[in-house]
């Protein structure tokens, strides 16, 4: 348990080194990239069905994508809330 | 408590720049298979997706104390794949968040969780597709999971660090995500000349360096949540130890 404040802050530095290593970037996802490759490759293939529904635009997306994360964040601090009212009330009874 | 404050604090900061607004991330997008490759995923995902439906149901009905665990894992699936992290090739992409639901339920359990999270991503964030569907969700949701099972199983027979096991299974899990994207890009669109080995090569190229950052971040945030469950629910690490062939 001690440990994850040190784990935490490891992952923090991993996902924000590359902020500062690299200036001139805007850090676009990793999939547009492949999809130039895949324009590279074969220049005729054309996407033959397009997104059903796409975000209009990067603050909706940015929304969205909040929400996913909040959603799943919430969910995960009220389990482990849970289980740690359990464990430290079954300390008490000991 | 003091401890707490920190953890807090950490994760605050850690979403704080987590979560910047980057279009495109991983995944193969809408329309980018042709129809024969996209019907071809599909069709090898279904299986899959059915025996995780089954081992699902009866994991809740043998165990239905187990359900919340069952929540949290899939929530951390959902968590860790909103998360587009900068890496140090200066593009971005997101962990998966599916080898924790592995080494706790075994690997079917989480096709269920990833498939869902694609669908979600697919239908509302434009990211990855519903043709592309199949295809994701046999690298994100059957291979990744098996792959985190896999390492798992094995790394606990050869070392007493559990944490390590663990940490090793998430972040290679989230490799063999990317590598198994990268085989089915390849496979759709071989290279004029090299065929389809040097497809694989460029494709794999573009995810592995972006990937291996992000691997590692993975396996630490798989091992912060395991810290957690393993002082606070020892009970149900028990349970599930006690069911066998999950």
């Amino acid at each position: 348990m001690k440990r994850n404040g040190s784990l935490l802050l490891l992952a923090f530095i991993i996902a924000a080194a590359p902020l500062f290593v690299i200036r001139d970037s805007e850090f676009a996802g990793a999939d547009g990239k492949a999809e130039e490759a895949v324009q590279t490759i074969a220049p005729q293939y054309k996407p033959w069905v397009q997104a059903i529904f796409e975000p209009p635009g990067g603050e909706v997306e940015t929304l969205l994508f909040s929400v996913q994360a909040a959603i799943g964040a919430g969910i995960i601090g009220y389990i482990i809330g849970v289980y740690k009212g359990r464990s430290s009330r079954r300390d008490e009874v000991k | 408590m003091k401890r707490f404050i920190v953890l807090s604090l950490c994760f605050f900061i850690y979403f704080m720049f987590a979560t910047p607004p980057f279009t495109y991330a991983m995944h193969i997008m809408e329309g980018f298979l042709p129809v024969k490759w996209a019907v071809f995923w599909w069709l090898v995902f279904l299986p899959f997706f059915i025996l995780g439906v089954r081992s699902l149901l009866r994991i809740t009905k043998e165990k239905p104390e187990l359900k919340l665990l069952i929540a949290l894992a899939g929530a951390f699936s959902f968590v860790l794949s909103a998360l587009k992290i900068p890496s140090v090739t200066g593009s971005s992409s997101h962990p998966t968040g599916v080898g924790l639901g592995a080494l706790l339920f075994g690997p079917m359990t989480m096709t269920v969780m990833g498939s869902v999270v694609l669908l979600f991503q697919a239908l509302l964030l434009a990211h990855g597709g519903l043709t592309t569907l199949g295809a994701n969700a046999v690298s994100m949701a059957v291979v990744g999971p098996m792959a985190a099972y896999g390492v798992y199983r094995f790394g606990i027979r050869i070392t007493a660090n559990k944490r390590l096991v663990v940490f090793a299974a998430a972040a290679l899990s989230n490799l063999a995500t990317y590598v198994v994207t990268s085989f089915q890009l390849a496979l759709a669109f071989p290279d004029a000349t090299g065929g389809i080995i040097a497809s694989f090569f460029k494709f794999a190229g573009i995810f592995a360096v972006t990937q291996i950052p992000l691997a590692i971040t993975e396996g630490l945030l798989t091992v912060v949540v395991w810290n957690f469950l393993s002082t606070y629910s020892r009970d149900e690490l028990e349970q599930l130890r006690s069911m066998k062939g999950v």
